[in-house]
């Protein structure tokens, strides 16, 4: 990939010299040095909690002067930010992991939240609505500037953020995981705009788990592990490439991103049919049309499906009607017809099921990892309806070693863990559930390669013990690795199957994108 | 796990609540001279503060869930006084008529637990409107009049127990009642560190636990014999024993139950709550009846004690009770809150009223400052969570309260211990 001139010569824009940076029981960041160049893209990778977001946090003053040590120098100047306005003062903005716009304000709305235009106190909606349009061509996006937020995508909120960021006359542009959640198409985007506003002066710092992206835009690399920094590298000049980044990452090289793996696949048990189920508050919007679908025991499944064709859809409406209202469908589970009216019941059937919304669907943000783990399978350890609470921390404790969760403690908050461990929590809440039936909803968003490639082992494990697995993932490679057979699913419909040993990136883009349904 | 730890809600907030309320204790008994910490004017305040502390365990429960009750003092009035008019008009025997109030309060409760978790109309609209609903019924039943209550009715809000066994020149079974207390708190918190540390969880030194368990116990028996030595024929009065009964009853409740477990997993977040398979609607239901249920117990208690039922009773103990909870650590937001912590809270109040009272200060300032506690209390707090600091008190406190840091060894103990499913 070729990219624009880069700033090998150009001067330091930014220099964070020797931060250290401690919570109550974890040192997050020890001693990390970075240094950026202007006008280049630096991408920042490490593991889970290796420290990533917390570096950046201290440098856009979310965490202000004084609770960190170490200096910051940005633009030549040693920096002390208060907080956040600080630094967006000096021209630094971060776009946080989790998106921070307000859904039911409109794009024009929330581009200028905290920084409106006015003439005399008063709003001028005029010249904001001029600046908008200005801003909204910038990032390429074409809706209306009084979109309500929560009716675009992800991918277009992200353009968002980026035009409020625009409109803070940015000079250092913080990315953290801008394309977690993005498709394939909107992640392109997304890094074309980067490296378009690269050409136009702006410096960015990009987090990201995808490291296909990173060797693409990056110019420099620098690895954190263990909230140390391990090392920078120069893209053009080092020979960089994914096996080099994952190496100092974890430490060691990675032989191969799925671990090896032999189906021993049973009698189908697992079987839904005719699913027709329309949308909560428009009735005659159907989003799952006469879907059919089976798993086997032993099998890995995976959904595979543009952002919107309606996986997460179908997932949530099967595990007790949790989406949408049922219009009609079986499910057949072990040669019997079963009715799942709510998520009690399907839990209680042996259905399980792993948001792709971690944040507001998956997790009490208030709990503590032990409380979180427990939360979907309370009875387990609940004789009497009297909570165990030391079976409670051996079964945190347990799933904490498996997943190898990074925290100091099951007893800590799950706000304080990074976002990939907060993951593997969730993931741990579903496994002691023992399902028989577990849908994982984009299962490794946000997760780091060791993490992403522990993960697949487990998912193949509780295949080996007999259970079906279902794996939606907006990441082909994930599902042409780790699946048994493909179902493609568009606008609603399932649209094909194939097997393993048939698929290939443009056979599954072929069905994820036509109508056509196999006959 | 530790049951010390769970009786205080196991948080800095907490402890510094613990710590207020003995400062103020403290301050008091200096400015009245001792007054303070007398039997008889312990016993005033238990008794007239117990309605408020009953109602504030009910409200932590709904503000948990993301709730809250605007009703409790109107549905204590329509209760107290339909009570008080069944049993005159009917003859019925007191219990018969505390039966009465409770069904009554959960059939109330039933109604606004239907609107606010199967319609899904906001609590607030739903028990404003109750306020108005009840307290015009209350007026409606009682055709405005001020209705007595017999003799054995009045036990309830100002009885005493009986004296029994020896004379010992203490309330006999107040003192068993103190002793007992003292000894299931010790076997408890020995116990519950014991079983601890046997799964390897992090448990706090020994001479910490020891130190908490004798500063509590401690405390009870102070508590105990300044009840059981107060004036002949009194002893820890009935609603003082109804409250503690409904303490450790609800904390238990809120804090070692799936049901538990279940309120604040709404309150905390509501969807992830439901796909975890958590009935929000029944949670939600269930909070609103309990709290009706209470606001019935709460308004027959004070009947008790006033000896009759009037049109204005429990006016603005919704927002006495709501204060409580607030400034016991609970948020508006909804899944953050103890029992315990909104005793202490309510305890705050009454020991702040009784103490201004004591030294003659008027209602007017007694208002005002009761009104920038709250406020006080409540800053403090949000301060605290902003600068991602524990409170002064609870860095005080640290040493002594909170657990140790996490140690390798016990983590590593804990290491071949595989759950298993049943
Ligand atoms: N507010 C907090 N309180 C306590 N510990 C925290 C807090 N925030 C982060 N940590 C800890 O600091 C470490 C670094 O977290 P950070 O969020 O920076 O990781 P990250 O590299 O961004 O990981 P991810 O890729 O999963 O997002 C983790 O161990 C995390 O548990
Ligand atoms: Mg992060």
């Amino acid at each position: 990939m070729q990219t624009p001139p880069t700033g090998h010569q150009s001067p330091l824009i930014l220099e964070m010299r020797s931060i250290t940076k401690e919570f109550p029981g974890v040192k997050a960041l020890a001693d990390v040095n970075l240094a950026v160049r202007a006008g280049e893209i630096h991408a920042i990778c490490g593991e889970n909690g290796a420290g990533k977001s917390t570096l950046m946090k201290v440098l856009s003053g979310v965490y202000p002067h004084g609770t960190y040590t170490g200096d910051i120098y940005f633009q030549g100047a040693v920096q002390s930010f208060r907080d956040i306005n600080a630094s967006e003062q000096a021209g630094i903005v971060i776009i946080h992991q989790e998106l921070a716009l307000i859904p039911e304000l409109s794009i024009m709305e929330n581009i200028f939240l905290g920084n409106e235009p006015t003439r005399f106190g008063i709003i001028d909606w005029a010249a904001a609505r001029v600046r908008a349009m200005e801003l909204l061509a910038r990032v390429g996006l074409a809706d209306s500037p009084d979109t309500p937020i929560k009716e675009i995508g992800v991918g277009k909120q992200q353009l968002v953020e980026i035009a409020k960021a625009l409109n803070k006359s940015v000079k250092l542009l913080i990315l953290d995981e801008p394309t977690a959640a993005l498709n394939e198409s909107d992640s392109q985007h997304l890094l074309d705009l980067i490296r378009g506003l690269k050409g136009k002066g702006i410096t960015s710092i990009m987090i990201s788990h995808k490291l296909n992206e990173i060797e693409q835009v990056a110019d420099s690399i620098t690895i954190l592990r263990d909230g140390e920094s391990i090392e920078t590298l120069d893209v053009a000049n080092d020979g960089v490439n994914e096996d080099r980044i994952i190496k100092g990452m974890v430490g060691r090289t990675l032989e191969s991103r799925f671990p090896d793996h032999t189906p021993q696949i049973g009698e189908k048990f697992f079987e839904v049919n005719h699913w027709n189920v329309a949308h909560p508050q428009i009735p005659d919007r159907m989003v799952c049309k006469d879907s059919s679908f089976f798993v086997r025991r032993g099998e890995i499944v995976g959904f595979a499906g543009l952002m919107g064709a309606g996986r997460t859809e179908l997932a949530r409406s099967i595990f007790g009607r949790s989406y949408g209202k049922f219009v009609s469908g079986t499910i057949t589970l072990n040669g019997q017809d079963i009715v799942l009216r709510n998520v009690a019941q399907a839990i209680d059937a042996g259905l399980g099921y792993v948001t792709e919304d971690r944040k507001t669907l998956g997790l009490n943000l208030l709990d503590d990892i032990k409380a979180t783990t427990v939360a979907a399978n309370l009875k387990e350890i609940s004789p009497r309806s009297i909570v165990d609470r030391n079976r409670e921390f051996e079964v945190a404790e347990h799933y904490r070693k498996t997943l190898r969760t990074k925290t100091p403690s099951v007893e800590e908050g799950v706000n304080k863990l990074s976002g990939g461990n907060q993951q593997k929590v969730v993931l741990a809440k579903w496994m002691f559930t023992q399902p028989d039936l577990l849908i994982l909803d984009e299962p490794t968003r946000g997760i780091d390669v060791g993490a992403k490639f522990e993960i697949y082992g487990i998912i193949q494990e509780l295949a080996n013990q007999g259970k079906g697995v279902i794996v939606i993932s907006s990441e082909l490679p994930e599902l042409l690795g780790l699946s048994d057979r493909i179902y493609t699913i568009f606008e609603g419909a399932v649209t094909g199957v194939v097997d393993k040993s048939e698929a290939t990136p443009e056979h599954l883009m072929r069905l994820m994108t036509s109508s056509r349904v196999p006959a | 796990m530790n049951a010390i730890k769970q009786l205080f809600g196991g948080n800095t907030r907490q402890f510094g609540m613990i710590f207020a309320l003995v400062a103020l204790v403290v301050f008091f008994q200096i400015m009245t001279e001792g007054v303070t910490l007398t039997s008889g004017n312990l016993m005033n305040l238990l008794n007239g503060n117990a309605y408020i502390l009953i109602l504030a365990i009910g409200m932590v429960l709904v503000i948990i869930a993301g709730h809250i009750d605007l009703s409790v003092g109107s549905i204590a009035a329509f209760v107290g006084i339909t009570v008080a008019l069944a049993i005159r008009d009917w003859d019925l025997p007191w219990w018969a008529g505390v039966l009465l109030g409770l069904a009554l309060g959960a059939v109330i409760g039933a109604w606004q637990g239907f609107w606010v978790a199967y319609i899904g109309i906001p609590a607030f609209i739903v028990t404003l409107a109750g306020m108005m609903l009840f307290r015009g019924l209350n007026q409606f039943v009682g055709k405005s009049n001020t209705i007595p209550v017999p003799e054995d009715f009045q036990y309830l809000g100002a009885g005493y127990l009986p004296e029994i066994g020896p004379n010992t020149g203490y309330n006999n079974l107040t003192v068993l009642l103190g002793l007992a207390t003292v000894a299931l708190v010790v076997t408890m918190g020995l116990r519950g560190r014991a079983k601890a540390a046997r799964l390897g969880a992090v448990v706090a030194p020994m001479w910490v636990q020891a130190t908490k368990l004798a500063l509590i116990s401690a405390a009870i028996l102070y508590a105990t014999y300044l009840f059981a030595t107060g004036r002949p024929g009194t002893s820890l009065p009935i609603p003082g024993i109804i409250l503690i009964g409904l303490v450790l009853f609800y904390g238990f409740i809120s804090s070692r139950t799936v049901i538990g477990r279940h309120i604040y997993a709404v309150g905390g977040n509501r969807h992830a709550a439901e796909l975890s398979g958590v009935r929000s609607k029944k949670v939600n239901f269930m909070v609103m009846m309990n709290m009706a249920i209470l606001a019935g117990l709460a308004g027959m208690i004070f009947v008790g004690r006033s000896t009759a039922s009037g049109p204005s009773d429990g006016m603005m103990w919704e927002l006495d009770a709501i204060a409580a909870v607030f400034i016991g650590g609970a948020a508006v937001t909804g899944g953050v809150g103890t029992v315990v912590g909104s005793i202490i809270g309510g305890l705050v109040m009454a020991v702040l009223n009784n103490g201004l009272q004591l030294l003659g200060v008027g209602a007017d300032a007694t208002q005002i400052i009761k009104g920038l506690v709250l406020l006080a209390a409540v800053a403090f707090d949000v301060y605290n969570k902003s600068q991602g600091k524990p409170s002064i008190t609870g860095m005080l406190s640290r040493g002594l309260l909170t657990k140790n840091k996490p140690q390798a060894e016990a983590v590593e103990a804990a290491e071949d211990k595989i759950p298993t499913r049943a």
